[in-house]
């Protein structure tokens, strides 16, 4: 076929690394600039990123990470600088790599959860709601999941985000040197934590919401640590407006940071706070409505400039839009099964268990066997507090899936730093990859 | 069923095209100019020890099959695009020109598969060691092959 195919061919395979600007051609430039809307060979050797004289080119090339603390986890960026603007970056990724998805393979749909839950660690709610989700269309039993179990994961599933956001304003304000901003949001964030480990047991990586609903009904006093919770975060969001939002130091690190157009950000597959924040209105809970968000208002928070004030402003007012979803949801939440009554994929509750042998059996089964789902394959996609989380399985009929694959926000939304970065400052780096908010765990899967 | 000419069947009420691979390139451009600006998701699937499943009419199953998601945001729909790489010319056109956000996915499908993707612009492992060998989520590569570290028989590192 082309070069590339027949060099791997002869078992060379080319190295990873960032290659300084000098040793480049064109085509290879292209990978970073490619966004810049189906450019050219011609068009891209234009832009003058290529040194007119390769032999007497002066840059150099520095590794950020993966040691480096504000690359919120273990991402190296390789950058290639010129004094302290950075010319090119290339972020290389794989470090938490733990093959994910190939232990899904060898796991029950029972078991599943339990692994989806561990990518996004920020989100596992989210994880778990979208392989459960997965898993329920594959079975055809979407459509049968009791009321109160849906709106349950809606309940779970706001608040994680909210938890999530509440990280991003701490590890945000704690790049750019707003130390006290990151003890704020961990407390914030923490009370979540307490209400979830209340409901799940876990305060991460829960293993809650299961195909076929939720794994436990709500604890006793749920409502009033609900309530508890919408009344103290709001005035704190208040207070996160004062220290940060109106303040001049702020704003200046990043008004007009690693900006990316609309045209890029879709280009590159970008999804979540980081497309809208080019002005694409795009939410899957309003635009592809799934649980029941077409039954409940908020506004989707878009912002105009694409850039990193941008992400920041439109992630603290999405915790206020999540804020009004939990306060609809107290309303409507019905009472009735949290989980369905299927006795193919639901095990008989505990009490059973001590009075009936056949029960006791019918829940060895489960847990140990699995229950087996037909085959097909299906993708299914959800609004995670990155952008869209999906899970593609492929199913051979037995129990557990033949293919498990998550198409991971973080992953894809990372393959835009070269682009924000761009032209900025060294400094200005550490704000770029705070304002994308990745998750390692998840981008390396 | 058909769209421009490609087999066109459901799955679970989702829309799912099958070219053939000299069909592949042809087929995501036309749905591209057909308003799905977004390729939100490619990978693959490895279909060795299940080679049995249900294809439309006039496709032959390989081992091999990518299966790339696109998004209509104007429409708001979704389509996926299933073509079939067979096991001896592992090869497939990269969909870089088009959707230059498919360049980290291709990557990652090119490291756990094997599939290479012709004129891609940096077909490099991506989330294994460079050095690595193998393509993990290929089904005839176990789990648990890897030799533990520490242990009595583990290989010296050369050099």
């Amino acid at each position: 076929m082309t070069d590339i195919v027949s060099t791997i061919r002869d078992g060379n395979e080319p190295a990873q690394g960032l290659k300084p600007r000098s040793e480049l051609t064109a085509r290879e430039l292209l990978r970073e600039v490619g966004a810049v809307l189906r450019m050219s060979e011609a068009e891209a050797a234009k832009l003058g990123d290529l040194p007119v004289d390769p032999s007497e080119d002066q840059t150099m090339i520095i590794n950020m990470g993966p040691q480096h603390p504000s690359t919120h986890g273990v991402l190296r960026l390789m950058l290639e600088l010129q004094g302290e603007t950075v010319l090119r970056c290339k972020p290389i990724i794989g470090y938490l790599h733990t093959g994910m998805e190939k232990t899904g393979e060898n796991l029950t749909y029972m078991q599943g959860g339990t692994n989806v839950t561990r990518m996004d660690y920020l989100s596992p709610l989210n994880n778990e709601l979208v392989f459960s989700m997965a898993t329920e269309k594959l079975l055809g039993i979407d459509g049968d999941i009791p009321e109160r179990a849906v709106w349950m994961r809606m309940l779970l599933s706001e608040l994680n985000r909210m938890s999530s956001h509440l990280l991003f304003m701490a590890t945000n304000g704690m790049d750019l040197g707003a130390v006290s901003m990151m003890i704020y949001g961990w407390r914030e964030r923490e009370d979540v934590l307490r209400f979830f480990q209340k409901v799940t047991g876990l305060r991460m990586n829960h293993n809650f919401i299961r195909p076929g609903g939720v794994a436990a009904d709500l604890p006793e006093g749920w409502r009033d640590d609900v309530l508890h919770l919408l009344d103290s975060i709001p005035p704190r969001l208040e207070e996160y407006d004062i220290l940060m939002t109106g303040q001049p130091i702020w704003r200046d690190r990043l008004q007009g940071v690693g900006v990316i157009t609309q045209a890029e950000a879709m280009a590159l597959g970008a999804t979540g706070p980081i497309l809208r924040s080019t002005g694409v209105e795009w939410d899957l809970r309003r635009d592809q409505p799934y649980l029941h968000y077409d039954e409940v208002e908020f506004d989707v928070i878009v912002g105009s400039y694409g850039d990193a004030f941008d992400r920041y402003a439109i992630r603290l007012n999405e915790i206020r839009e999540s804020i009004k979803i939990v306060r609809q949801i107290l309303d409507r939440i019905p009472s009735g099964d949290y989980r369905i009554q299927n006795k193919k994929i639901t095990p008989p509750p505990r009490a059973r268990i001590d009075e009936s042998m056949e029960a006791l059996i019918h829940h060895f089964k489960i847990f140990t066997e699995g229950f087996k789902v037909p085959e097909g394959e299906v993708y299914v996609a959800i609004e995670s507090p990155r952008g869209e989380i999906g899970c593609y399985i492929a199913s051979d009929g037995s129990a557990t899936p033949y293919r498990l694959h998550v198409r991971a926000p973080s992953f894809v939304n990372i393959q835009c730093l070269p682009h924000m970065m761009r032209g900025g400052l060294v400094a200005d780096a550490v704000a770029v990859i705070s304002s994308v908010d990745p998750v390692l765990g998840e981008v390396d899967r | 069923m058909s769209l421009y000419g490609v087999p066109l069947s459901d799955s679970r009420g989702q829309r799912v095209l099958h070219p053939t691979r000299a069909q592949y390139v042809a087929t995501v451009k036309a749905l591209l100019d057909d308003t799905f600006v977004m390729c939100i998701d490619l990978t693959a699937v490895d279909f060795l020890t299940h080679p049995g499943r249900e294809l439309p009419e006039g496709i032959a199953a390989e081992r091999f099959e990518v299966v790339v998601n696109l998004l209509s945001l104007e429409r708001r729909e979704r389509i996926r695009v299933r073509v079939q790489v067979p096991e001896s010319d592992a090869t497939l056109p990269t969909l870089f020109d088009m959707y230059p956000g498919s360049e980290a996915m291709e990557r990652e499908v090119y490291d756990m598969f094997g599939i290479a993707f012709g004129n891609h612009p940096d077909l490099t492992r991506i989330l294994m060691p460079e050095d690595w060998d193998g393509h993990p989520l290929r089904k005839d590569y176990d789990q648990g092959r890897i030799p533990v570290q520490f242990s009595a028989d583990f290989p010296a590192r050369e050099g």
